[in-house]
């Protein structure tokens, strides 16, 4: 029987699969150093899937993600810098999995250069939610790759940091090391004011933006809201966008 | 746990036990080859067999994720992954269906594995070209019972279970295909 030519065929038609197809189902974990202690950092040949800090890594990857996890035997190209930086430079991030409510939040919030903070009230504008503030807040509360996409930027009206996913006093930590200045932020937003403009050039700020910093104290002007600025005769900056900013 | 592990000398589900990531890199590295194999002589096309393949072994994890230890110890891996692979096969077979068919035509019946040496190819090709065309011609349970029985080398059991059949059930599909296989390459 084993010399039927028709067995033997079907015998030889068993094949192995390419060498790349486990990285199609299982993710890649690595440990690395980053400016808030080490990371975890889990990829898939989508890309960054999920930094975490702390305890508890695989638990937490299980449950969120539902992929077998292996070792990686190095960090991938491009990660270290990108977690030092917060400069992606091609570093590609892997988003399947979330909502398009959660990728829109993230997108607007890469948007935010180091150094500057924007509010909440920002983002959801932005993507054009205006009233889903605290759905905005949410949604980076569950950012999968922190760091990586800057979810520390994005604080409160109010002069305080506000939440964190690795904690208020890493996020006050981030920003400092960023050059944010947190005592004057809540200084200004003790005395109601939350944009800076400059009779010099008629433009409007938020007070972290790059545009705000070089304003020199005689020529600046602090307002509580856009509406005021622009009734007196200041148009919003096109870097910093605060028009889209709505009172909360 | 003694128990447990005393009563379970598979490799496979030793890992397992010991570790889920680790167990699934050794199941993986078990069953590759025999899910693999299957799902591209089902399909006819080697992006398919990718795709079932991975979704087989994804199906795999996300279940044993929720399984107790004990469920684990008393798991036939390779029934269970060779039951899961059917699933996902029929499924997608499904959709498909509904689907407008695409150029049929042009679409090769396998592509060219990147990994495969030239020579390997070759003489696969010779042979496996034609049949693994013919193949594509059988009704799916008389495919599915010779390419679990001939090509990944199944017992008769074992794929009574996997396509929950009777064994006199699976061994008149398996009769009637290589017939039908005869019949279709004499006629050639």
């Amino acid at each position: 029987m084993t010399q039927d030519p028709l067995l033997t065929g079907l015998a030889a038609l068993a094949a192995e699969p390419p060498e790349s197809l486990l990285d199609r189902i299982a993710a890649r974990w690595v440990r690395v150093p980053a400016p808030i202690g080490e990371l975890t950092v889990a990829y898939t040949d989508h890309g960054i899937a999920y930094v975490h800090a702390g305890d508890g890594f695989t638990q937490a990857f299980r449950e969120r993600f539902g992929r077998p996890l292996l070792p990686a035997a190095r960090p991938p190209a491009g990660l270290l810098p990108a977690l030092r930086t917060g400069r992606l430079s091609g570093l590609r991030l892997d988003l399947r999995g979330l909502s398009d409510f959660q990728r829109a939040v993230l997108e607007a919030t890469r948007a935010i250069p180091r150094g500057e903070v924007r509010p909440y009230s920002w983002i959801a504008a932005r993507i054009g939610s205006p009233r889903a503030v605290r759905a905005v807040g949410t949604a980076l509360g569950r950012n999968p790759v922190p760091l990586l996409i800057p979810c520390h930027r994005v604080t409160r009206s109010d002069g305080a940091v506000g939440d964190y996913v690795f904690g208020t006093t890493a996020k006050e930590r981030l920003l400092l090391a960023e050059g944010v200045d947190l005592d004057r932020l809540r200084g200004l937003a003790g005395e109601r004011v939350f944009y800076l403009a400059s009779d010099t050039t008629g433009v409007v700020c938020f007070p972290t933006c790059h545009n705000a910093r070089r304003i020199t104290p005689a020529h600046r002007h602090g307002f509580r809201s856009v509406a005021q600025a622009r009734a007196a005769g200041y148009r919003p900056c096109r870097t910093c966008r605060p028009a889209e900013d709505v009172p909360a | 746990m003694n128990v447990v592990e005393t009563d379970c000398p598979d490799p496979v589900r030793k890992a397992l036990l010991d570790d889920l990531d680790e167990g699934f890199a050794e199941l993986y590295g078990a069953y590759r080859g025999l899910v693999f194999s299957t799902a591209l002589r089902l399909s006819g096309r080697w992006a398919d067999a990718e795709d079932y393949t991975a979704e087989a072994f994804l199906r795999a994890y996300r279940a044993l994720a929720g399984y107790s230890p004990e469920r684990i110890a008393g798991l036939q891996p390779r029934a269970w992954l060779m039951t899961i692979l059917m699933n996902v096969w029929r499924n997608c077979a499904r959709a498909k269906s509904r689907r407008p068919p695409t150029d049929l035509v042009e679409e090769p019946v396998e592509e060219a594995d990147p990994g495969e040496g030239v020579e390997a190819a070759a003489v696969r090709r010779e042979i496996g070209d034609e049949l693994a065309a013919l193949l594509g011609q059988l009704p799916d349970e008389q495919r599915a019972a010779v390419v679990l029985r001939h090509v990944v080398d199944l017992p008769v059991s074992e794929i009574a279970t996997v396509l929950k059949i009777p064994q006199g059930t699976v061994k008149s599909h398996v009769s009637r295909g290589l017939r039908r296989l005869r019949a279709l390459g004499g006629a050639r």
